[in-house]
């Protein structure tokens, strides 16, 4: 439930950052970025994220991001992580090359886990 | 009695095999491994004629993979990122052997006498000692720290003289020094208090000075290896003087170290520098703005060049240092997310993987123009195997 309404929380943000109507109905589509930045954000997530996560974000210097390792994490968190970074710790801020739909897209994604995607 | 027996095999095939007219004896001076970081592959290279002489496939997760040479230079040891340990024979172009000795692996080293391989390991956190020759187990050290007894990251392996290896411990802010002179007894001297987050760490080219770079503090621990009765000091210490560190993308490497003359050049963390230090007194003497934040600043062998590649978002750069006047003398643009770079042996040519062009690039260090490029899927490390006789890698 709770991860539910941060969800719902979280597509009212990116549906009014990108200026369109914030209509619940709407927010999964809105939130998606187009297929070719999909991509972009893949290969982000693998290689760059992977840097410190692994290249199947298995962990390394940081922490894993398996499907199994994310599963009791709320959204939200995970976005803003993403996009503000952890304060002492070796997690920068990614916001000047990620938006918040983007983010959270990438969360979606690493739950379905990329072990076998290329 | 096995190991011998198995020893024997590839012996008996190479005299099979040179028996062909189309497979003659060569040496493997200029021979190296490039790894295929997605496909879990590596290309065998040779630098004379910049070919590709094969694949060898089955190595696993290779991001992050490194490599060390045994002292003959035929075998590469690959260190994969799930834990993987390959035996590669760069002649017969075969695995001959793979364990698996962890769970999460970033790299290792092999001992001064040539006998032993260490791998460093993030999960379980600790080095494991294995014999070169069979990859059988000699020396387990778990980097256990604290008063819970933590397991820490274990980051910077080096071999030193005297058959020790040196390590890094992440989370402990520590630096042990294992002497494996009796592989079953290791004897592990612990340093503390070395500064917080040491997230790398390289040794000189004498053997003589182990440096970790740190994440949490601004500066360098040094330990001489003279005299580790000494412990750990800090060097360069407030570097950035307290000012806002850069996010940092990408930790550098200081492994492929850069020692030109009397001076290291030393990627700054957090800053778009390279820092340029007195190796005599370990003072910092100057600094080069650079074009993002360095990753690995490597030497040209004779010291004249330094080599330097970024993190993202500036991974498609690569910037070259005249130690002379310690001015970028050229910035170039060789492709996209450029991973690493590694010269040949006597530094007339140095090859540069584009992980995202899947091309390796060779570059004549005279001219700084391209001259030849490998078709490589997703390349990131280059190894060539004049690593085999120097100390630290």
């Amino acid at each position: 439930m709770r991860r539910h309404r941060a969800m719902v929380v979280f597509a009212l943000l990116a549906a009014s950052a990108q200026g369109l109507p914030a209509s619940a109905g709407a927010a999964e589509e809105i939130a998606a970025p187009a297929s070719a930045r999909q991509r972009e954000l893949f290969k982000l997530l693998k290689h760059d994220c992977g840097s410190c996560h692994g290249m199947r974000l298995t962990g390394g210097l940081g922490p894993a991001l398996t499907p199994d390792a994310l599963k009791d994490k709320v959204e939200a968190n995970l976005t803003a992580t993403i996009l503000s970074g952890r304060p002492n710790t070796a997690m920068p801020p990614w916001q000047a090359f990620i938006s918040e739909p983007e983010a959270a897209w990438l969360v979606s994604r690493m739950r379905k886990g990329v072990a076998d995607a290329r | 009695m096995r190991a011998r027996f198995l020893d024997g095999i590839p012996l008996l095939l190479a005299l099979t095999l040179g028996a062909c007219a189309q497979m003659q004896p060569r040496g493997t001076g200029d021979l190296g491994v490039v790894i295929e970081r997605e496909s879990g592959r590596v290309q065998i290279v040779e630098n004379s004629g910049r070919t590709s002489l094969g694949i060898v496939d089955g190595l696993g997760d290779l991001s992050h993979a490194s490599v060390v040479y045994s002292r003959d230079a035929r075998y590469a040891y690959v260190f994969g990122r799930d834990g993987g340990l390959t035996k590669v024979d760069l002649l017969m172009r075969t695995i001959v052997k793979r364990v698996m000795q962890a769970g999460n692996s970033i790299g290792g080293a092999i001992s001064q006498d040539g006998t032993l391989v260490a791998a460093q390991n993030y999960t379980p956190g600790g080095v494991k000692v294995f014999r070169a020759d069979t990859l059988e187990l000699v020396a387990d050290i778990p980097a256990t720290y604290g008063p819970n007894r933590e397991r820490a990251k274990v980051v910077g392996l080096a071999d030193a003289p005297g058959n020790r290896f040196v390590f890094s411990l992440f989370e402990a802010g520590e630096i042990w020094i294992a002497d494996l002179t009796d592989p079953a007894r290791p004897k592990v001297d612990k340093l503390t208090n070395v500064g917080r987050q040491p997230y790398d760490g390289f040794i000189t080219p004498d053997g003589r000075y182990y440096l970790a770079g740190l994440f949490g503090d601004d500066g360098l621990a040094l330990v001489d290896l003279w005299h580790t009765e000494r412990g750990a000091t800090r060097i360069l210490d407030g570097y950035g003087k307290g000012e806002e560190k850069l996010p940092v993308y990408k930790m550098p490497h200081l492994r492929g170290w850069a020692i030109a003359g009397d001076t290291a050049y030393l990627p700054a963390i957090g800053r778009h520098e390279v820092l340029v230090v007195d190796t005599r007194h370990w003072h910092e003497v100057g600094r080069v703005a650079v074009a993002g934040q360095p990753v690995f600043a490597i030497a040209r062998p004779d010291g004249r060049q330094v080599w330097v590649n970024f993190a993202f978002p500036d991974n498609g750069k690569v910037q070259v240092i005249d130690t002379e006047t310690r001015r970028v003398m050229r910035t170039l643009e060789p492709g996209h997310a450029i991973l690493h770079l590694e010269f040949t042996p006597r530094g007339e040519a140095v090859w540069i993987s584009a992980r995202d062009d899947d091309r390796v690039l060779v570059y004549d260090t005279a001219t700084l123009a391209q001259i030849a490029a490998l078709p490589v899927d997703g390349p990131s490390g280059i190894f060539f195997t004049s690593r085999a006789g120097r100390v630290g890698f």
